[in-house]
């Protein structure tokens, strides 16, 4: 089994209010370093057997068609071996 | 003329929008998400609510419903199509309608009655309105900024297919105040606010909103 991972973000230039949600709380809490948030979405997929150059393509496609909206969203495909649960798990967070 | 209003998993103002469609004079007929059957209809809307509980986008998910394949083909045919609250985000999930709905910059779920001026009254759903008329329609919604790249607003500015503009004060963070366009033939039109709230003196603030269902029947009769 193998995983494919699409990153998907607003564009730059389309507001972000849950990202400035975020950053607004952060200095209540604290935290002085960061200054600025934008929030997107990770998907992690499953497929079966090796990931191939046919498989990467059907996943652009999925993430063109259903995962993102072109209009407000760009998207990155890469390829990782471990999920962020298993990366999480290894690091003894979880 | 018979118009059809989808239900969705999720739809909300379904059964609105149907006495909508009566109280304007025609017939309502149900049409079901998971049918790509459109029963005979002249006409269809796509209500408000919260199909698919929002996941993924707003309207993401609908847009592949059997149905919305069936509604596609129409639309390309001429059919009218009004798509409400939801029902806008869907059309331009579907990319009926060019741009896309976005959180409401101040993060905040609005409810109110609010202004509108009517500025497209060429289209199947607005024939009923005079150009520029000011009307109060409720308005509610979480993600309802409209947002288009500055091409595509000065496209639908130039063709004169903003068929409605918040008045008074944006609600929602809307580029250019918009709350509502059309396609470049005016058959399919996505609004924000929601008329089928506002079609008789007993509930909401008014029947302003009446003039979206009784253009259909005028225009049978034109």
């Amino acid at each position: 089994m193998a995983r494919v991972v699409v990153d998907v973000m607003p564009k730059p230039e389309i507001l972000d209010p849950q990202g400035k949600a975020v950053l607004g709380a952060l200095p209540r809490l604290g935290f002085d370093l960061v200054t600025d948030v934008r929030q997107g979405k990770r998907f992690e997929l499953q497929v079966d057997g090796e990931i191939t150059d046919a498989v990467l393509a059907e996943i652009e496609k999925v993430a063109g068609t259903l995962l993102s909206n072109p209009v407000i969203e760009d998207f990155e495909v890469h390829v990782e071996e471990h999920s962020v649960a298993e990366v999480a798990h290894e690091a003894g967070r979880a | 003329m018979k118009v059809g209003v989808v239900t969705f998993p999720g739809s909300l103002d379904d059964v609105d929008a149907r006495r909508a469609v009566t109280i304007g004079g025609n017939e309502a007929v149900a049409l079901w998400h998971g049918d790509d059957d459109l029963r005979g209809v002249d006409a269809v809307v796509l209500p408000g609510g919260f199909s698919y509980g929002d996941y993924l986008r707003c309207g993401a998910i609908s847009r592949f419903a059997p149905v919305m394949t069936s509604v596609v083909e129409a639309a390309g045919k001429g059919m009218p199509v009004l798509g409400i609250c939801n029902g806008f985000q869907i059309l331009c999930e579907s990319h009926l309608l060019p741009g896309a709905l976005i959180r409401n910059d101040h993060r905040k779920f609005v409810c109110r009655d609010q202004r509108l001026r009517i500025e497209r009254v060429d289209t199947p759903w607005t024939s009923a309105y005079a150009a520029g008329a000011e009307v109060t329609i409720v308005l509610k919604n979480g993600e309802g900024g409209f947002v288009a790249d500055e091409p595509t607003l000065d496209l639908l500015e130039g063709e004169g297919r903003v068929v409605a503009r918040y008045l008074d004060d944006n609600p929602n963070g809307s580029l250019r105040d918009i709350a509502g366009i059309s396609n470049e033939r005016g058959n399919v039109v996505g609004l924000m606010p929601h008329p089928e709230h506002a079609v008789e003196d007993l509930t909401g603030p008014g029947t302003d909103g009446l003039g979206f269902f009784t253009s259909l029947v005028e225009k049978a009769f034109a």
